[in-house]
């Protein structure tokens, strides 16, 4: 498996980004604060007002390093890449598979079932992990329900079958959610999952890391040559990365939302940082934000079994794994696309 | 009865030598695209190590030195750029614009490491000298490899056995790009010296059945 990449996460609105040669200059106030060469880097992701030299925004599309731009609540603006990459005839498969009902059927089945797969193992972590504490019946129960909605999603008949399996799932799934927080309740409670705006900490907390999860997906699809906005589960929408989302769905329970519970049981995060708008939406400040993102990055270093591959791969390169296998898989390499399925 | 390539369907010389080594490695390469940025990168390192050896700053009166000099060939259906071709002072040989006399062109290559074990580096020799020749009009018999790593000149002879691998090659590339298809990787020793190893991931191949891996996890 390649190495892992750094991801620059550039926190600060007064931050202006240039080049000088092979190397990435961060700037304030006209003063050079860091150089990273773009060898090192996979991703560059700004938050707020950043600015950018267009001679830098060449350098990042030539080398394939994918530029972000994000709103300071970590809402996507826009991203600068260069041209198309990869292989045409790959991505025409892409396509005429996701035109294909039964084709776009087996394969979203693939991303669903790695889903709640997932999302019963974190389930099932827990009771192993806190037997005393929390409220087990209760996810038992949820690891019940769970069960069956796998068995559904494998005999699930057309796609609109298995959206409405999915959605079942993820309401039994962000049922119990709440219990597994154990820490600062009273900031931390989570009353089911909301969007826009996320009404409560834990929400804000996985919209974040959610946004940040996408980016890196969309990123991993581009550099195995595929499009990210050609998806078979999620419906094409002009700017909605579908076949991104696709790929997030079975990582999300792994990658976010454990991170987010485990960032709060050790208390990594306090109860201070958070404001709730006069519509309810919930923010978070930069302090809190810089911290996650500190965390998020040890945690992408971390290695892990790849449970198909059967090698040890940093939590990073997850999506750029699931990403290469899929383009196997449509490439007729593999019989069908592996899910990513924790142990 | 040979072909004539047009245009469009010439495919890259360099690319000679990825398919002598390894035909995945070249699909991997030239047909889904893969890290063609690095391995372009470093050839470009190379010419870099190149601009300042002692060995071109020699001026010989009767050799005339050219680098990076387009080349094409109809019947392999190659195009590319050879690093350096020299004109020997020959009297049997073509015309130059604006140079007196007569010339005989003649291919080096250069490699920054050292000697191959396959053929690779020879092949793609091969394949410029015939580009050459085609272009001139003339026979090209040899060109020189040179290495880095020893710093040697190595004389190449372009015999028949030579020219029809070079040929079997080219018509081999030409296959597998018009289906568009990547073969799978079959592991072997070849796989840890390779700079796709990491993407390629020969070991993954098609052995491992993805039905008896969800089978597993879902039992």
């Amino acid at each position: 498996m390649r190495k892992l990449l750094n991801v620059l996460y550039v926190t600060s609105p007064e931050a202006y980004l240039g080049k000088e040669g092979e190397t990435v200059l961060i700037l304030l106030n006209d003063e050079v604060k860091l150089r990273i060469p773009i060898h090192n880097l996979e991703g560059i992701v700004c938050f707020g007002y950043t600015g950018a030299s267009p001679a830098l925004m060449h350098l990042c599309a030539e080398r394939g390093v994918a530029l972000s731009f994000l709103a300071e609540s970590g809402k996507f603006l826009a991203r600068v890449s260069g041209r198309v990459n990869g292989n045409v005839l790959l991505r025409r498969r892409q396509y005429r598979q996701a035109d294909s009902p039964e084709e776009a059927l087996q394969l979203a089945k693939g991303f669903i079932l790695g889903k709640i797969f997932n999302c019963r193992c974190v389930l099932q972590r827990f009771l192993r992990d806190h037997e005393q504490r929390g409220d087990p019946p209760m996810v038992q129960e949820g690891v019940k329900a769970l069960t069956i909605q796998l068995q559904k999603t494998a005999n699930s008949r057309h796609l609109d079958m298995l959206r409405g399996v999915e959605g079942e799932g993820a309401r039994v799934y962000y049922g119990v959610f709440d219990h597994l927080i154990l820490e600062v309740k009273d900031i931390f409670t989570f009353t089911g999952r909301s969007r826009r705006p996320p009404l409560d900490a834990v929400n804000a907390l996985l919209s974040f890391l959610y946004t940040l999860l996408a980016h890196d997906c969309t990123a991993a699809l581009e550099t195995v040559g595929l499009d990210p906005q050609v998806g078979f589960l999620h419906r094409e929408r002009p700017g909605r990365p579908s076949l991104a989302l696709d790929l997030m769905e079975e990582l999300r329970p792994y990658l976010v939302d454990r991170f987010v519970v485990s960032l709060i049981n050790t208390r990594q995060i306090g109860a201070t940082g958070f404001v709730t708008k006069e519509s309810g939406g919930v923010l978070m400040t930069d302090e809190v934000r810089k911290n996650v993102i500190t965390a998020w990055q040890k945690r992408k270093q971390e290695e892990v079994m790849h449970p198909f591959l059967g090698e040890k791969i940093p939590v990073g390169l997850i999506p750029y794994a699931q990403a290469l296998l899929l383009a196997r898989h449509l490439r007729g390499d593999l019989e069908a696309y592996p899910p990513f399925l924790m142990k | 009865m040979s072909i004539s390539y047009p245009d469009s369907d010439l495919l890259m010389l360099s690319g000679i030598q990825h398919f002598a080594f390894c035909r995945r490695q070249w699909a991997l390469i030239h047909i889904e695209q893969q890290w063609q940025e690095n391995v372009l990168t470093f050839s470009g390192r190379e010419m870099h190590e190149r601009a300042d050896d002692p060995f071109f700053t020699e001026a010989r009166g009767a050799v005339l030195v050219t680098r990076s000099l387009p080349l094409v060939s109809r019947t392999l259906g190659l195009y590319g750029v050879a690093d350096v071709v020299e004109f020997h002072r020959d009297e049997t040989g073509i015309v130059l614009k604006d140079r007196p006399g007569r010339w005989r062109s003649y291919p080096v290559e250069y490699k920054y490491g050292q000697p191959k074990i396959d053929d690779r580096d020879i092949v793609q020799l091969c394949a410029q000298g015939i580009c050459l020749a085609e272009m001139f009009g003339t026979p090209v018999a040899t060109g020189d490899l040179f290495y880095g790593r020893t710093r040697r000149r190595q004389p190449v002879e372009f015999d028949d056995s030579l020219r029809n691998r070079v040929r079997e090659l080219t018509a081999g590339m030409h296959e597998l790009f018009e289906k568009g298809v990547t073969p799978s990787a079959e592991y072997s020793a070849a796989c840890k010296s390779c700079s796709l190893v990491e993407i390629c991931l020969p070991k993954t191949g098609s052995r491992r059945s993805v039905r008896r891996y969800l089978d597993e996890a879902l039992r």
